[in-house]
């Protein structure tokens, strides 16, 4: 054991997707302040194995803020009481001695639950699909300098596309919509040129996708950009809206 | 499916209607109040009563106020079926949610607060609106002293002392340096309804809720329609905040209680 | 000798024509056959989602396994500082042969020309196409694109988007990916694990994946199959890997054939997080573009640094006289921008002789201070006209710009640690951070089973025994973009009249059995320990005896406690849960039992390589200022390991023949 904070997790628990789940409760001893929460799950883990029973189930991979598999719902937050951090780089020494946390997965008819904390999110590959790409085959691309790029566009381009894919957003909205993550990957290529010939096609497709997946519409509550780790801003859904309405007033065929 | 039908079937053209419903019905408010101010002229009403024939006659203001009944339909059909929608996105609610933690609350409790409004819009026509319209108000009848300007006014009755009525909203003649006007006195209809503590409370609710709602339907409105730029934001916030959550819930709300009060 | 099993197929003609004469002369399939023509690829990284779009666009069928529920989880996303591009945009004398020269440098003479000149050489198409894809590169404000410099080169040749390059690169790789899933060119299977490769008659042809969700296992056929699985860093436990990055894959390719080259070469990073406690479960990486501003030292005294380490001292009063920036001092040329290997021994050497600045004694400092005020806080106040600034100003204007450069890193650094590094300098120590290694392939990237590819992180091919920063994107993007197209049309054209092979075909029947009674084995050990707990301890063998320095009896001592601990683990592992759910604990036992064979020949491969050379340092050869000692006379070869039907391996050697680069000692004094 390596730290003296004694914590109190309400887990969730679901065996799998058709399972109704519960919360469950477990003491954690001898956390340390330094201690990522997902290594205090592991501490958690191994002594569940240890004792012979199922360890709970998350996903996460990179374990350094990037990779956007982590998701936990952590005391009614998505990525818990942080802003700006992932699950995997929130640490024990947010919280106090003798806490007690409740954990739980993201909650959205369009991410259903595959075990535990872990929930499936491939709807987010389904909106990608329908269009958040620059139809540009291999060895078509002419010389990366041939078309400058303002640095304020550039650099807001970045800025949405910096987006983890991780879910918060949806899991943040009381309405489990969407749009934050929709309006960024629209909003990068609107940004840039090499976005433009297919701008129209694409705001339509990626909006018809994501309603069909299920997400709730957007009453601009803000909660996604304030729980985004990625500090995604909710001028990229102002401007998807702008992009949507102007398109199907403008386009020719669609 | 045409693509306007797919257009506003869609989740954002959906959520364009409630916000160019709310915006118009915003405008509303403004006009509604600034009539409304009449109420506090010490002229016996006349001032207000000539405002409501001019409201219920001018033919554009006529057309308008079609426009204004279907809005508000469509706003509180749109928003609540939005509501009911947005929960089925999430089956499965949390054990627990801080959402004080990442939003205002108003912007979680707009179906709540617009619900009440509703009521008391459903209220308020039927005991205003409707009574105009369909219900029996007394006539009365202003002179005005053309050379001193003096204004007096008293009810239409006959030598008896029963309420008389003409088959028109005003009739106006002169009569000698007298301009004589005769009008349905809604006025007066205003004043004895507000007597009524009930009622005035009701008001007052209910314009807490209108300003709650629109501090943050306001600026939510142009949020959907796409208009957010950090220019023009801080004058939007800032238009919604003092002009639409503030001053004109508060004027209305000073409206009930000032005949309650004052009167 | 070369090997009489190992043929490199490096075209004929000078250097600079291999790549333009292997296109034109290469063949084809045509497009009605590459309609019947199935490729599975495994791995959604870098090298895999590029691969997979480019040959979906050429219309070829693909399949794409992932572990991930995502391909856009892969761990390319965590590269952080950039991707090298001869573009020479910055007029600096770059060129494609310096980019070939100084990767072959960098590799401390252990790559095979032909591979790298060719990576040197399509690394400008690749800005090109990311760029086309949307990728945000970072820009000046005229619009063109900004390059920053990285370790163990002289010019500005580095693409970047803050620090996270890899992010956009690969989001880019993903969309491309995304569009072809979408026209039904792609199959796309997230949440499966590839267990098993299925040869027929001499030639891969399939594979066998375990759906992780539902614990089914399925048989896919494929004409080819690449592996694109990145590297093995996680068998040291502790890496700046991802914590699902593992060699399973690469791994049963080697059972089944496939040899393994250069096992012992993995890079130490020398800017990673130190360590703080037993809990750890990874490392994590400061991109080494913080070398560019961040200057290294600890106290030239040991009473200073004990001092330090008790907390008796602040770092930010010791005197500049007191204090030792090591690698200026050893190596003026280069100064902070020495290669990784190259510094981060020499981080080691300074802790080891008791220099180390945090409690475990192994840290050194990072620091920005110096550059923070006197090159970019100048530099503002002459913007802005400030005449005379105080160090406050200084201080204050620098910091703005070091924010915009690296703010997400100094970010990450404070939430990890708890200290804020624009206050005080950074504690660093080298982490194992990226695996030269991998399955041996020819010059088509393909392994020594027909049909079997290797692409990216997983092969052995372009960094030699050390990899220079901003490569790793590079090398991957180069693999999938701009190789394979070609080189597996190599392979296919011979292929168009193969039908596609039932998966009732008896190969794959074995396959499966064998693959499903391993897992019932790992099930029921139903043992005492986790199977964490053996990981670890390999973590630590692996780190202590095959990490950062190596020797004969270290070696010999792993070898044997490697195999102990293997046959421990087989008789006392406990995988709870069942086998057919979703089952992360059963997961990580299969990787680790990969992980537990794999060290024992990492640790062979290092003893039988008797000289030092890149991130492979052995303690018996060393210079007398504690270089590492090339024997190019007798060590001039890649280390090609078969896997025999015992279990032990045979070497097989591919001597590297330099016809264009006169071999010498690295220098970057």
């Amino acid at each position: 054991m390596s730290g003296d904070m004694n914590v109190t997790l309400k887990v969730w628990r679901q065996k799998n997707n058709n399972d109704r789940g519960r919360f469950e409760t477990y003491p954690v001893q001898g956390v340390s302040p330094d201690m990522s929460f997902l290594e205090m799950f592991d501490v958690l883990n191994e002594r569940l194995i240890t004792e012979g029973k199922e360890p709970v189930a998350f996903d996460h991979d990179c374990r350094e803020g990037i990779c956007g598999m982590c998701s936990m719902f952590i005391n009614g937050r998505p990525h818990g009481p942080l802003q700006g951090v992932t699950t995997c780089q929130l640490h024990m020494r947010s919280f106090k001695n003798n806490d007690t946390i409740v954990v739980e997965p993201w909650r959205a008819k369009a991410f259903p639950v595959v075990k535990d904390l872990a929930v499936n999110r491939s709807a987010f590959d389904r909106i990608m699909s329908s269009g958040g790409f620059i139809s540009v085959n291999t060895g078509n691309a002419q010389d990366a300098n041939s078309t400058p790029i303002g640095k304020d566009n550039a650099d807001m381009a970045f800025a949405a596309a910096t987006c983890i894919g991780c879910g918060a957003c949806v899991a943040a909205c009381k309405n489990a919509s969407a749009m934050l993550f929709v309006s960024a990957k629209v909003s990068q290529f609107a940004l840039l040129p090499q976005g433009q010939p297919e701008r129209k096609q694409r705001v339509l497709n990626m909006v018809a996708q994501m309603d069909a997946e299920g997400f709730g519409s957007c009453t601009n509550t803000g909660a996604c950009e304030a729980e985004c780790p990625k500090g995604i801003s909710i001028s990229n859904i102002a401007r998807m809206n702008r992009d949507f309405i102007g398109t199907q007033l403008s386009i020719q065929k669609g | 499916m045409n693509w306007f039908t797919k257009m506003f079937s869609s989740s954002i053209g959906q959520k364009l209607i409630v916000a160019l419903t709310g915006l118009f019905l915003c405008t509303f408010l403004v006009v509604h109040a600034i009539g409304n101010l009449a109420l506090f002229k010490s002229d016996n009403g006349m001032s207000f009563n000539l405002y409501t024939v001019f409201m219920t006659t001018n033919p554009l203001i006529k057309t308008v106020s079609y426009l204004l009944y279907a809005s508000i339909i469509f706003h509180a059909f749109k928003g609540l079926h939005l509501v009911y929608k947005n929960r089925q996105a999430r089956p499965v609610q949390y054990g627990m949610v801080n959402g004080k933690a990442n939003s205002h609350w108003t912007s979680r409790s707009m179906g709540v607060l617009g619900t009440i409004m509703l009521v008391f819009i459903v209220v308020h026509m039927s005991n205003f609106w409707y009574e105009y319209k369909f219900g029996y108000i007394p006539y009365v009848q202003y002179t005005e002293n053309m050379t001193t300007g003096e204004v007096s006014g008293m009810p239409y009755v006959d030598e008896m002392g029963n309420a008389k009525q003409i088959n028109k909203k005003m009739e106006e003649y002169v009569i000698g340096d007298n301009k004589i006007t005769i009008v349905k006195d809604l006025y007066e209809e205003v004043s004895e309804e507000f007597k009524n503590p009930l009622l005035v409370g009701l008001y007052v609710f209910a314009m807490f809720a209108v300003a709650f709602h629109l501090f943050h339907g306001f600026k939510s409105g142009f949020q959907t329609l796409g208009l957010n730029h950090p220019r023009y934001n801080q004058a939007i916030q800032f238009i919604g905040t003092w002009v639409f959550a503030i001053i004109l819930p508060a004027l209305f709300a000073a409206m009930p209680l000032y005949f309650f009060l004052v009167k | 000798m070369t090997s009489s099993k190992l043929d490199a197929k490096i075209p004929d003609g000078t250097l600079e024509q291999k790549w333009t004469k292997y296109r034109s002369t290469v063949p084809l399939v045509n497009p009605a056959n590459k309609r019947s023509l199935e490729v599975i690829i495994v791995g959604s990284g870098l090298a895999g989602a590029s691969a997979a779009a480019s040959l979906a666009e050429l219309g070829y069928k693909v399949k794409v396994f992932c572990f991930q529920d995502s391909p856009r989880r892969a761990h390319s996303i965590a590269a952080q500082g950039g991707i090298n591009a001869a573009k020479n945009y910055q007029n600096d004398g770059d060129s494609t042969y310096r980019l070939f020269y100084d990767t072959i440098k960098g590799g401390d003479y252990r790559a095979r020309e032909g591979n790298v000149y060719r990576l040197a050489e399509v690394s400008a198409n690749i800005i090109d196409q990311c760029v086309a894809q949307g990728v945000p590169f970072a820009r000046e404000y005229g619009g063109m694109l900004d390059n920053r410099s990285f370790g163990g080169t002289q010019v500005k040749r580095t693409f970047y988007a803050a620090g996270q390059t890899g992010q956009q690169l690969l989001l880019g790789a993903y969309s491309a990916l995304q569009r072809q899933i979408g026209l039904g060119q792609v199959e796309m299977f997230t949440r499966h694990e590839m267990l098993d490769i299925v040869n027929i008659d001499g030639k891969c042809r399939g594979i066998i994946a375990r759906d992780l969700v539902s614990g089914n296992l399925e048989r896919h056929f494929g004409h080819a199959v690449l592996l694109c699985s990145g590297g093995y860093g996680n068998v040291f436990y502790l890496s700046t890997n991802a914590m699902g990055s593992n060699v399973t894959a690469a791994w049963k390719a080697h059972k089944k054939g496939a040899f393994f080259g250069n096992p012992c070469f993995t890079q130490i990073h020398p800017t990673c997080i130190p360590v703080s406690g037993d809990h750890q479960s990874k490392l994590t990486l400061m991109s080494e573009s913080l070398r560019n501003d961040g200057r290294i030292w600890v106290p030239k005294r040991k009473e200073d640094a004990a001092d330090i380490r008790s907390g008796k001292l602040n770092p930010n009063d010791l005197k500049e006289d007191d204090r030792d920036y090591f690698l200026e001092r050893r190596y003026p040329a280069f100064g902070n921008l020495v290669p990784r290997d190259v510094a981060s021994r020499a981080a080691k050497e300074r802790c080891d002789a008791g220099f180390g600045v945090n409690q475990t004694g192994e840290a050194v400092y990072l620091d920005f201070a110096f550059n923070t005020k006197y090159k970019y806080g100048k530099k503002e106040a002459t913007k802005k006209g400030i005449q005379n600034p105080t160090e406050a100003q200084l201080k204050e204007l620098g910091q703005a710009v070091v924010k915009e450069q690296y703010g997400n890193l100094f970010d990450m650094y404070q939430q990890i640690t708890g200290v804020n590094p624009y206050e005080n300098p950074m504690m660093i120590y080298p982490a194992v951070h990226y695996t030269m290694g991998g399955l041996w392939v020819d010059y088509n990237l393909m392994t020594t089973v027909p049909g079997l590819y290797a692409l990216g992180e997983a092969n052995f091919s372009d960094h030699g025994a050390n990899r220079l920063g901003a490569s790793a994107l590079m090398q991957g993007l180069a693999d999938g973009y701009f190789v394979i197209p070609y080189t597996v049309g190599n392979y296919l054209s011979k292929e168009i009249s193969v039908k596609p092979i039932d998966t009732n075909h008896e190969a794959f029947v074995t396959a499966e059995n064998e693959t499903k009674s391993r897992l019932e084995k790992l099930m029921n050990i139903k043992g005492t320990k986790s199977v964490d707990y053996f990981h670890k301890r390999l973590g630590k063998i692996m780190w202590n005896e095959c990490g950062m320095a190596r020797s004969t009896a270290g070696l010999t001592k792993a070898i044997s406690d490697i195999q102990a601990l293997r046959a421990e683990f087989w008789n006392d592992v406990r995988v709870p849960g069942d086998i057919n759910e979703f089952n992360p604990e059963l997961e990580k036992a299969g990787r680790v039992a990969d992980f537990l064979e794999l060290g024992e020949l990492m640790c062979k491969d290092a003893l039988d390589r008797n000289e030092s050379c890149g991130g492979h340092f052995r303690e018996e050869y060393q210079t007398e200022e504690g270089e590492a000692l090339r024997d190019d006379q007798n060590y001039n070869y890649v280390a090609a390991w078969e896997q025999l039907t015992n279990g032990d391996w045979e070497l097989h050697k591919e001597v590297l023949n330099y016809e264009n680069i006169k071999i010498a000692q690295r220098s970057y004094k």
